[in-house]
């Protein structure tokens, strides 16, 4: 909402200085986005008093020099009369006709003055020096609005209203403050000058004027010449009607064309214009019929017949039904209710009499036809709002006032008005107890009515502690005593209030063991060199298909309705494939990638209209495995078993117990090189993850280098229940003794097996396993594989004997033959 | 010459040639000709037996001074010659300390994951807990329960990503604010008093330029109790705000408008760019806004299950992308969940 301080000066006394003002808004409630300076002294160009100034032009004659340009006489103050060279087109026509019958008003700017330079794009201070043009010596100007910093319109000079007082300077004949409010959804109030004025009264301490207009009707009372009935009750609590007859279609007068504009509105004729000017003044939307066009003069207010078609002025035909709510006479449908008028029954050229209809309607049914016809307008806006019925009258007689002033209408006798709903009054009891539970600070009774009075709530002592708050018409937001707490609070001022810390009961702690234990995750991630990415929930079947070329036909996805591009159109089911989008970014960047992400992916249920949302960790890792230094220049690459060391370190941290790992065969990844991690929950084995290389395909189909690029992803909502808190071992105080065992088996048998099995055999006295050597190659033979286990014994209570560990070891070897075929190595 | 003449001068010759003397190796040679067993002091001490049975105690005492002042001689010449031989290896050994370490792999957090957490931590030094709830919801949850019905102009204030669902079936969006997770925390609680801050993800149908995203985190707070007023509000949020920023940091609570809450606020804290003068990040008005709030509706309490006539409480809300962007000063929320480890790197 767009208030020029011109025109709010009709109804109240500005008293603060306008940053001043926009703050005490701001802190009130009203959020003050801009304050627009016009010439004034503190604005971006102001407008020098003693030099630009209203001026006459008396006569204007040709360069004697130059075609295109003219000489224009100037008059700027009691006998200051001064000659412009000025190419402004629009005095050409004015060209030899000797002394004007009727001066041009405009605007004079002296030698000095700083304007913007009306040639260049863009806004170019300049300061405006004398200098012959042609031959004539050229040390003042007429100004373009582009000039002066009004608008970009720079095709000819400013023209101004006769009345104009010349001599002036155009800082006090135009300058002006423009406060842009961004007006919150319960502000319905302040849609309006007259709103305003009545919030800035509060606020400052002033009262409201509003405006009177009179009028001087005549001729016989419109209740005998036109009908309205309201059909449709419930949607239109009140309707007013009046006539005017006789107008004359022309512009409308400067000033209301100026205040349009700086509010933000386009000038249109006279007759649109006091549509729009009354609508900003007291908030109230209304409609002008050509009355000609109204059959019968009957109005109804009815539901639209399904199948019933009307084109509003824009053009655009609408089907409608009984969901719409129109404005009719009694033969079709005149206007689509409080959001746009009909074509048929348009003000034109043509228009004698106007029907003025003044009316207000149920806010929702306004919402669901402007979003549905697409048609939001500043009526619309209003309208949903809510509108102060009790402002009816008032606009009534102002609308018919400017008719009659700037239209030359006669004014019909009377107004048509139709109440379907009786005029809201709401009385509320506030108690200082009440305002004392919510605020937390105790008021008076008389110290709670002295706030609330200047909104213009009525207040009445009930008894000792108690209010009866009468609300005023215009206050369709307030109907609970929190309503009036938060009233009371603002005019108290928020920055009044004490600021406490809860003495409430502290309700009873619980630990949020699973958010722990994920943060605990990202904490683990990043320890092991990884970084932590957050991806888009939303993502295509494209970039799911690029994974697995299944999912381009799946139908197991939550899908938006109202998707902003078709590549965020889908809720992920899973991580991979938009970290594998940036992975991609970070590996084109700089060679390498160390991602990770912890998120949710939407598995939707058949049987619920929710989805689950289970928690996953996804990883991609690809690249050198430490940065190349001077020490190194060539770093190894990454790979599955980096990968797999990520997952180990988080299994063993997060002490999940028994988990395994298989080769796996799910299509992403490389055959071979791909596993499935398993755990036992409860008694059954169950898979919690992949992970290995990405599949060639599947990396081509993104996009990617040619280079290993090692993925997982796991259900961390299965692990993070899994997790345990460890288990101290008792550290023996004895001497370890170390053996090494090279075992051959075929390849086909896994390290885990041999390993397994070693555990099996070593008994108590077994500390750790680890292989430190996988050979393969000829001294092994073809489908052979040697692995060398070190095995690290060592007993609670005592030093091993050689003879204990000879046996152990022997048993061991036997063991792990019988178990899988492992042979020792000679 | 004499035995003692004799002695006299090896002494002479060993400390004489001593000095020169600079590796072990001739060091040790030294040793063994002065003081071996073979040495000459060992093989002049066997004629002792030729001299006067009177004059043998002296010249031993004699031999025995010598020995000794040659042995203290030469552990002087060993320590100077160790010394060296150390500073030789550490010229040898030393390196350019101005070349890089070895690089060692680190990997960082989210710099919202950072936000969150200190939020949480702050929060939960009020005793509040988080509690966390679905990211796809129903349209009453996220809007009809908490005050805001289908065609309210307020509804202007979130535009929604909706879920593609049968005609007639119950309307399912992307959340829009963590907001629905204050009708389940209170469910979960009520009439008991509930102190809870509601982490996550949220969605809008906006397009995304350097300052919208169409994903998000929100953290959203809510106490509900039977003595919680506006002045709580107040003091929690300052609590908040000097952790957050520091204390002493001047805030400025402003009227606002929620269709949940009533009294409605929005907290400002002083620009820490400019200190309150006025810059671009601040869009020049000296304060930035990082908190909505208000006490908890009548309307909402009672469909969390509270009686707004007993119960009183109130809720807020904030943005950790936003709060990370003043904090680090980034200008561009895209990155955020780009994944590029550029950005990611850059943080802690
Ligand atoms: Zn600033």
């Amino acid at each position: 909402m767009r208030i020029p301080l011109s025109w709010l000066r009709d109804y109240v006394d500005v008293t603060l200085p306008a940053d001043e003002l926009a703050e005490r808004l701001t802190r009130s409630g009203l959020e003050v986005d801009a304050v627009e300076k016009l010439g004034v002294a503190d604005s971006e160009l102001p407008w020098d008093p003693t030099l630009v100034l209203v001026c006459n032009i008396l006569e204007v004659t040709q360069h004697p020099n130059a075609d295109r340009l003219v000489l224009a006489e100037v008059e700027y103050g009691p006998g200051l009369v001064h000659t412009v060279v000025t190419g402004a087109p629009n005095l050409y026509q004015y060209k030899g006709l000797g002394r004007l019958n009727h001066p041009l008003k405009s605007v004079f700017a002296k030698e000095g003055a700083v304007l913007y330079d009306g040639h260049v794009e863009g806004k170019v201070k300049v300061k405006l020096k004398g200098k012959p043009v042609r031959g004539v010596m050229s040390d003042a100007m007429l100004c373009s609005e582009k000039e002066l910093g009004i608008s970009e319109e720079h095709e000819g000079i400013m023209i101004l209203p006769d009345d104009a007082p010349t001599g002036t300077p155009l800082v006090d004949y135009l300058g002006d403050v423009v406060i842009d409010i961004d007006v919150l959804p319960n502000m319905a109030r302040t849609l309006s000058m007259v709103g305003m004025a009545r919030e800035i009264a509060a606020l400052t301490g002033q009262t409201v004027r509003l405006p009177d207009p009179q009028v001087t009707p005549s001729g016989a009372d419109i209740n005998s010449i036109a009908k309205v009935t309201i059909e449709a009750t419930a949607l239109c609590p009140r309707f007013t009607a009046t006539m005017v007859k006789n107008v004359t279609i022309k512009p409308s007068p400067f000033w209301m064309q100026r205040r349009l504009t700086m509010a933000g509105m386009r000038p249109i004729n006279n007759i649109v214009d006091i549509s729009n000017y009354v609508m900003l003044e007291l908030g109230t939307p209304n409609h002008t019929f050509d009355a000609d066009c109204v059959a019968n003069n009957h109005i109804v207010v009815r539901t639209a017949k399904t199948g019933e078609q009307l084109t509003t002025l824009d053009g655009r035909t609408h089907q409608l039904n009984d969901g719409h709510l129109l404005v009719c006479d009694t033969a079709q449908a005149l206007s689509v209710a409080g959001v746009m008028g009909g074509e048929s029954s348009e003000v034109s050229e043509r228009t004698r009499n106007v029907l003025v209809e003044a009316a207000v309607w149920e806010p929702t049914i306004i919402r669901r036809m402007s979003t549905a016809f697409k048609l939001r307008s500043e009526a619309s806006k209003r309208f949903e709002r809510g509108v102060d019925p009790e402002m009816l009258d008032l606009s009534q007689r102002r609308l018919t006032q400017l008719l009659s002033d700037y239209a030359d209408g006669h004014v019909v006798t009377g107004m048509i008005d139709v109440r379907s709903q009786p005029k809201r009054e709401v009385v509320i009891a506030l108690s200082t107890h009440e305002v004392k539970r919510i605020l937390g600070l105790t008021f008076t009774r008389d110290q709670v009515a002295e706030l609330l009075a200047p909104l213009g709530f009525v207040c009445t002592p009930h008894d000792v502690d108690t209010l009866h708050v009468a609300v005023p018409s215009y206050r369709g937001d307030v109907s609970h005593t929190a309503d009036l707490c938060e009233e009371v609070a603002r005019m108290y001022g928020y920055d009044n209030l004490p600021s406490t810390i809860m003495a409430d009961e502290l309700p009873v702690q619980r630990t949020n063991l699973t958010r722990e234990r994920e943060h605990f995750t990202r904490d683990i991630l990043t320890g092991a060199g990884l970084n932590e990415a957050i991806t888009y929930s939303l993502t295509s079947r494209e970039a799911a298909a690029k994974l697995d070329p299944a999912e381009l036909e799946a139908d197991h996805y939550l899908r938006l309705a109202n998707p902003l591009s078709p590549e965020r159109e889908f809720m992920r089911r899973s991580i991979l494939p938009t970290l594998l989008e940036s992975a991609n970014v970070n590996i084109r960047e700089r060679g390498v990638t160390r991602l990770f992400e912890i998120g949710r992916v939407y598995h939707p249920r058949p049987d619920a209209i929710l989805p689950n949302e289970p928690l996953r960790a996804a990883v991609v890792l690809a690249g050198p495995r430490v940065p190349a230094s001077w020490q190194s220049s060539t770093p190894e690459s990454m790979d599955f078993f980096d990968v797999k060391g990520a997952i180990e370190c988080l299994v063993e941290r997060l002490r999940i117990a028994d988990v395994t790992y298989a080769p796996s065969t799910v299509p992403y990844l490389q055959p071979g090189r791909a596993a499935d991690v398993m755990v036992r929950h409860g008694k059954e084995l169950v898979t919690i993850g992949h992970f290995g290389e990405l599949h060639p395909d599947a990396r081509e189909r993104f996009g990617l280098p040619a280079v290993r690029i090692g993925v997982a992803e796991l259900d961390l909502h299965t692990m993070l229940e899994l997790a345990s808190v460890p288990r101290y071992q008792s550290i023996s105080r004895y001497p370890a003794t170390t053996q090494d065992l090279a075992m051959i088996a075929p390849v086909s048998v896994s390290a885990e097996q041999i390993e397994k099995s070693i555990r099996k055999y070593s008994g108590n006295a077994l500390s750790n396993v680890e292989i430190f050597d996988v050979y393969t190659g000829a001294q092994v033979g073809e489908g052979m594989r040697s692995i060398a286990y070190r095995i690290t014994l060592r007993a609670s209570d005592r030093t091993l004997s050689d003879d204990e560990v000879s046996k152990i070891r022997a048993k061991i070897i036997r063991g792990v033959e019988f178990d899988t075929g492992a042979k020792i190595r000679s | 010459m004499s035995i003692i003449d004799q002695l006299a001068h090896i002494e002479q010759d060993a400390l004489s040639t001593l000095p020169t003397i600079s590796s072990v190796e001739a060091l040790a040679e030294w040793k063994s000709s002065y003081l071996g067993k073979q040495g000459a002091i060992a093989k002049l001490s066997r004629e002792l037996g030729t001299l006067p049975a009177d004059q043998r105690p002296a010249a031993g005492q004699r031999f025995n001074a010598v020995r000794g002042t040659l042995e203290s001689a030469l552990s002087e010449r060993e320590t100077v010659i160790n010394s060296a031989a150390q500073n030789d290896a550490f010229t040898r050994e030393a390196v350019d300390v101005t070349l890089p370490g070895r690089p060692t792999v680190v990997g960082r957090l989210h710099p919202s994951t950072r936000v969150l957490r200190m939020i949480d931590g702050i929060f939960a030094e009020m005793g509040f807990q988080v509690w966390e709830s679905p990211e796809v919801e129903t349209d009453t949850l996220n809007f009809e329960l908490l005050n805001i019905p289908a065609d309210h102009p307020a509804r202007d204030m979130w535009d929604t990503f909706y879920i593609d669902t049968p005609a007639g079936a119950e309307k399912v969006l992307l959340r829009t604010h963590t907001s629905p997770g204050q009708i389940h925390a209170m469910r979960a609680h009520a009439p008991n008093p509930v102190r809870v801050i509601l982490p996550g993800k949220c969605y809008r149908y906006e397009q995304v330029t350097t300052r919208h995203e169409m994903m998000f985190h929100q953290v959203e707070g809510i106490a509900v109790g039977q003595n919680i007023t506006f002045s709580d509000l107040k003091g929690t949020l300052i609590g908040f705000a000097e952790r957050l920023y520091g204390s002493g940091t001047k805030t400025r609570f402003r009227p606002s408008y929620f269709p949940f809450t009533e009294p409605s606020v929005e907290l400002d804290v002083e620009c820490f760019l400019c200190k309150g003068d006025g810059c671009r990040v601040c869009k020049h008005t000296g304060w930035l806004e990082i908190s909505g709030a208000g006490m908890v509706h009548p309307d909402v309490l009672r469909n969390g299950g509270y009686d707004p006539a007993i119960h009183s409480g109130f809720a807020f809300g904030m943005g950790p992308e936003r709060i990370t962007m003043l904090r680090h000063g980034i200008d561009d929320i895209r990155w955020f969940f780009s994944g590029d480890e550029r950005f990611l790197e850059q943080f802690v």
